[in-house]
């Protein structure tokens, strides 16, 4: 028959081989998530479940040496530090986003672009270590200055929540800005000329129909800058200080160095015995959980979108 | 038509204005605050760089000495990474984009890449040490070079995948059908006109990942052993530049030595960001011309 | 098996049924095409006539979720038949599309593109290839002097050309061509119809075109569709005479459309 398949056809083997080594490495992310869940969640959740779920949550003490593992303080910086960085970082990151999309010259746009690229690149042990030098020596000499009366001893060393502050909102900068971007770029050119056309101002198109209109796509960008400053490791650990207490409520939390997450993993690992260990990737489950819930956040929004 | 009074004309300019410098503002702090970084940085660190800083072994923990061991632990890794992760990556998306039907399945695949791609490089650290480095610890060397790049694998994955994807959606269909309709296989016209015209952004992707493996530390402080012997074979530890900047400003305090090493990275991320557009646009106007 | 009375019949389709995913895009078409025969099908827009032509050579497989009720010979085999192979089936039926789509490589690789991959590797025999192809689309003289340039730097109509002297380079028997001319400008378009009555000696050749003068020049037998469904076939200029259904007058003398 004319157009029969025919078996031994060379490039009929070709393409089968092919499919079947591509079908194999398209598998590799499926199985390397389920490898690291599996991991991470055998080796720290009997632990956690050992130890008392609320124990370790809502533990205040975190004391290996005495086997005491309560991981309260470390959500607490993470969550303390992670929030005020977005408070600085998500205005900041929309305005350039819009800045660049909306209102830049040209020429202006290909100076911004490829710096705010290469800001995202800079490594950020690199960026840890210019906050551990010049962010952390400011901070010193205003706590151990003007603010001295005020603060206890061991919030005037510089290393505190405002460091991290400062510095996860750097670096949260060109996740928002990018992705934002990208969605006020998505904004169709009609609503802004049905804007013009009524006779609204550039800024009044901006504020009312572009940002609005761009909304759930900036709302993203934000949300995948909080995922970004939960799971930042290095550059935190560099300036925060890394002592495991719960700060002082009010404006003196600003100079209270705290411990993140992330920072007791990397900290500890290294040198933890075999329960220590277990705690930490409990530890560990605690921030993968909060990673779960914000890309489920995003979804659902990009769910809504469509 | 609704009457417009002549102050409130002026007051919403004035609005217009004052919003306009606020974000003109926020661009340029931004643009500022990457300045001050690599500015200062690289006047701390170029006093220190020399050509025994970069091919001498370091002293005292890194407080003295060179970073040879680490520039050659960072080649050796971002070497290997790449040559595992890039054909993985690139088949990932050829397959997803090419062959696999839409449905269940398929989202799955994406949302898993989606997760990786999120996933805090430390947890993917923590995942490596206790896979690569302890339980294949017979076959990796444990911490090694290569037990550190397995891990790197897992974690610039996703970005190859994501950006290799884009890149091969940007191939037009009427050019894919072309080739199909002419009674070519799948795989030749993906061999032929696909990958191609998808390689600029392929290559661009490439040298993004590299980038980021160049710039990890967290991932690398788990399964990489921190050594600061010059490694010679993969299954050696290793340190990198970015991990050797880590543990010499953490543990030896001399932050002079560590922003030598800063120095030596922001060089390198520069090239990198250099060489992404620069070879994207080379490329393009090799196939296109 | 085969009726004595479409014995010529070089493709025959029987009650084909054509979705995309839920929406029936053909319905119940039945038609026969003769070898060496020129036809044409007309029709307003988004009648199906794209779809037809893409089922021919099973391109819509390409479409997600797309169904095919219904039988579809070509030269007496069943193209939706399992065991056929899409690319052979394709090697015999080729395809020129609506916009031009020249491959970004030289003039020379786009003809030589179908012999390569079907395993012609010999030098001399792809550069006999490429002459003859190219000196059947009528391109030969324009273009022998740089078949080293980038396809993509030719005219609309050379382009055109191009890719039907690719198809031509992979010897079907039958070319489809989808609106061949619709982007086009008169002088290029006329060289094309010329081209595809030199073709006909040769190739059976299934036109889909807008323009309703076009079909009355160039094909032998029309087919008009509405909504999915074939109203009328018939030779060219009975068609256009002298139409048998209302719809059809309706349709050639404006009325929609
Ligand atoms: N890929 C597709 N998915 C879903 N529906 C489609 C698809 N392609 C075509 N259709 C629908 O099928 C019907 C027939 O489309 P087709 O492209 O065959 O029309 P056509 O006669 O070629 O029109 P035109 O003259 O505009 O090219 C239309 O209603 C169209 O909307
Ligand atoms: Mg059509």
């Amino acid at each position: 028959m004319k157009f029969q398949k025919e078996k031994n056809n060379k490039s009929n083997i070709e393409e089968g081989i092919v499919k079947v080594i591509l079908f194999i490495m398209a598998l590799s992310s499926v199985i390397s998530l389920g490898l690291i869940t599996f991991f991470v969640f055998n080796e720290g959740l009997p632990f956690m479940i050992n130890y008392g779920i609320t124990d370790f949550i809502f533990g205040t003490t975190w004391n290996p040496t005495d086997q005491v593992y309560g991981i309260f303080p470390m959500i607490v910086g993470s969550v303390i530090v992670t929030v005020l960085a977005m408070l600085i970082g998500a205005p900041i990151g929309i305005a350039v986003a819009v800045y660049l999309v909306e209102i830049a010259p040209r020429r202006v746009a290909k100076i911004v672009k490829p710096a705010i690229q290469l800001l995202e690149g800079i490594p950020s042990v690199v960026i840890g270590l210019f906050g551990m030098v010049v962010i952390i020596d400011l901070l010193r000499r205003i706590s151990r200055g003007p603010l001295s009366e005020y603060l206890p001893a061991g919030y005037q060393t510089g290393y505190s929540v405002l460091a991290g502050v400062l510095i996860l909102a750097i670096m949260i900068l060109p996740t928002i800005i990018s992705i934002s971007a990208d969605s006020i770029r998505a904004v169709p050119q009609e609503y802004k000329e049905g804007s013009y056309a009524m006779g609204a101002t550039k800024w009044q198109t901006i504020f009312r129909v572009v940002v609005p209109a761009a909304k759930s796509g900036i709302l993203a960008a934000v949300i995948l800058g909080v995922g970004r400053a939960i799971g930042e490791t290095m550059a935190i650990i560099m300036v925060v200080g890394n002592s495991v207490q719960i700060p002082i409520p009010g404006w003196e939390t600003l100079f209270a160095p705290v411990r993140t997450l992330t920072g007791n993993i990397a900290l500890e690992m290294g040198y933890a015995g075999p329960e220590h260990r277990q705690a930490l990737f409990a530890t560990g489950i605690i921030l993968f959980i909060f990673i779960i819930i914000i890309n489920s956040l995003t979804l659902l929004l990009r769910r809504r979108r469509t | 038509m609704v009457e417009v009074k002549p102050n409130h004309l002026i007051k919403v300019k004035r609005n217009q204005v004052f919003a306009f410098t606020m974000l003109s503002l926020a661009a340029a702090l931004t643009v500022l605050i990457l300045l001050a970084i690599v500015i200062y940085v690289m006047s701390q660190g170029l006093s220190v760089i020399s050509m025994e800083f970069l091919l001498d072994s370091p002293k005292s923990m890194g407080a003295e000495g060179g970073i040879y061991p680490a520039i050659v632990g960072t080649i050796y890794l971002v070497g290997l990474v790449i040559l595992i992760a890039a054909p993985i990556g690139v088949g990932t998306a050829i397959y997803l984009n090419e062959y696999m039907p839409d449905g269940r399945f398929k989202s799955v695949l994406r949302f898993a890449t989606e997760l990786l791609a999120a996933i805090p490089s430390i947890v993917h650290g923590m995942f490596g040490f206790l896979f690569f480095v302890i339980a294949l610890g017979d076959y990796t060397g444990g911490w090694s070079i290569l037990s550190g790049a397995l891990t790197g694998v897992v974690m610039i994955l996703p970005i190859i995948i994501r950006a290799s994807e884009e890149a091969l959606r940007s191939v037009s269909n009427n050019l894919k059908e072309g080739s199909l309709a002419l009674g070519t296989t799948r795989w030749y016209t993906i061999k032929k006109i696909v990958l191609p015209l998808a390689i600029p952004g392929i290559t661009t992707s490439i040298i993004l990942a590299i980038g980021r493996v160049i710039g990890e530390t967290a991932a690398f402080l788990l399964t990489l052993g921190g050594s600061l012997l010059l490694a010679t074979t993969v299954f050696d530890g290793a340190r990198t530049l970015a991990l050797h900047l880590y543990l010499v400003a953490m543990e030896t305090g001399n932050t002079e030595m560590a922003f030598g090493t800063g120095a030596v990275l922001i060089v390198l991320i520069l090239i990198i960001n250099l060489a992404a557009t620069g070879l994207f646009k080379l490329l393009v106007r090799r196939f296109s011309a | 098996m085969t009726n004595q009375k479409e014995s010529n019949a070089i493709i025959e389709i029987e009650d084909l049924d054509f979705y995309y995913n839920q929406t029936k895009a053909l319905k119940n078409v039945s038609l026969d095409i003769n070898k060496n025969e020129v036809f044409a099908f007309i029709g307003p827009s988004g009648c199906g006539k794209t779809t037809l032509l893409r089922v021919l050579n099973r391109m819509n497989d390409l479409i997600p979720k797309t169904r095919v009720v219904g039988k579809v010979q070509i030269e007496g085999h069943d193209i939706y038949d399992p065991n056929v192979d899409v690319v052979q089936l394709r090697k015999s039926v080729g395809t020129v599309f609506q916009k031009p789509n020249p491959f970004p490589i030289s003039i020379f690789d786009n003809v030589a593109y179908g012999p390569k991959a079907h395993g012609i590797k010999n030098k001399k025999e792809l550069m006999e290839i490429v002459e003859e192809s190219l000196r059947q689309a009528a391109l030969w003289d324009e273009v022998k002097d740089r078949l080293n340039d980038s396809a993509t730097g030719l005219s609309g109509g050379q382009q055109q050309r191009l890719c039907i002297a690719r198809v031509m380079a992979v010897k079907p028997e039958i070319i489809l061509m989808d609106e061949p001319t619709s982007a086009l400008d008169p002088i290029a378009t006329l060289k094309v119809e010329e081209l595809i009555n030199e073709l006909k000696q040769n190739y059976t050749v299934v036109i889909v075109t807008h323009n309703m003068e076009q079909a009355a020049r160039v094909s032998d037998k029309t087919a008009l569709f509405l909504n999915g469904s074939i109203i009328e076939t018939n030779e060219t200029n009975q068609l256009f005479t002298n139409p048998k259904e209302q719809e059809t007058e309706d349709y050639i003398t404006g009325k929609f459309g």
